[in-house]
């Protein structure tokens, strides 16, 4: 079971009272009628899937109804940090690629380290 | 005043009302309270409930204006009245429960919308769709821990706040108004369902409700 924090109730909450909604940060095309065919297909129908860090939108379905956006390592199901929706995340792949600890052999090592500080779990 | 329709669901005709309890304690009856009773069930029918949704700043000012009442501003704040009888909740960021003795909703839904005026919100009334149920009782916190995953313990459930939880199979909010009761604000559909759970949940402690 995760304990999820959510932004809005500001506390963490059972895993139960949550569900996802796929991939986060999915831009509408500004102006649907002059895409290309391939264009509006990706935004429909094709979603990422990394090995590593992925940003979802999940919903607090028994709290307070709001979406919101997680951080999730794909391998290790650790959540690394929720946020509101409309903010951008503090971890991405990017920032996780450029940490020295990011190298090491253990990944299991890596996120239980570095979420020590972080609100996305608690142990 | 904004030009939104209201609807009287308490008219002057004399209609019956029936509590969303009234089937189920025709059907699965009441445990009387004994002298061994641990836990005690009342519940508290047809009362005026409101969902509040919109900025908290406007809808602040308009039922301090109204009511005498602030509006809680942080995340499961619940507010009362000197008397008591008249509660609001913290829902989400944008929404929040307003609970007053039942008959009062209409002439409070209007006062609020005209003190509003054009304001950008929305209320609506749900005082048919809900209830209340009071829980008290020494071993009351126990029927809590046996039905909800929230934590009920008093250091992460202090007197005064309410959330919107898991509880039994189904959602209900939880609250906690003073320190020896707690409130269940229950669906309609699910009121019969959450009864016999109760009961259930109760039977150890020997569960009396009140009527």
């Amino acid at each position: 079971m995760f304990y999820i924090y959510c932004p809005y109730c500001e506390e963490h909450r059972e895993e139960e009272e949550f569900h996802p909604k796929g991939q986060a940060h999915l831009a509408r095309p500004e102006d649907p009628d002059a895409c290309s065919d391939e264009e509006w297909g990706d935004y429909l129908f094709f979603r990422n899937n990394p090995r590593g860090i992925h940003h979802e939108m999940w919903v607090h379905a028994l709290g307070c109804r709001k979406f919101f956006n997680i951080t999730r390592h794909t391998v290790t199901y650790e959540i690394l940090e929720t946020y509101k929706m409309g903010e951008q995340p503090t971890i991405t792949a990017e920032t996780e690629a450029s940490r020295p600890a990011a190298t090491a052999s253990s990944t299991d090592d890596r996120v239980s380290t570095e979420t020590k500080g972080a609100q996305g779990v608690q142990a | 005043m904004s030009d939104i329709r209201q609807f009287q669901t308490h008219p002057e005709v004399d209609v019956a009302t029936e509590s969303p309890l009234a089937y189920s304690l025709q059907r699965s009856g009441a445990p009387a309270i004994t002298s061994t009773s641990q836990v005690i069930l009342r519940e508290r029918p047809c009362l005026g409930h409101l969902i509040l949704r919109g900025g908290a700043i406007v809808l602040d000012e308009a039922l301090r204006e109204v009511l005498g009442l602030s509006l809680p501003s942080q995340p499961h704040g619940l507010n009362h009245d000197a008397s008591g009888e008249r509660s609001v909740q913290w829902l989400a960021p944008d929404e929040w429960l307003l609970i007053v003795p039942g008959g009062e909703e209409f002439s409070l839904e209007s006062q609020l919308r005209d003190v509003l005026g054009d304001s950008h919100v929305s209320i609506v009334n749900v005082s048919g769709g809900q209830t209340v149920i009071d829980i008290e009782g020494e071993m009351a916190r126990a029927v809590l821990m046996k039905s909800s995953h929230y934590d009920v313990h008093p250091s992460a459930f202090p007197v005064g706040k309410g959330v919107t939880t898991g509880f039994a199979k189904t959602s209900a909010i939880l609250r906690r108004p003073s320190a020896s009761r707690w409130e269940l604000v229950i669906r309609r559909s699910f009121a019969d369902y959450l009864y016999r759970w109760l009961l259930d949940a109760g039977e150890e402690y020997g569960i009396g409700v009140e009527r």
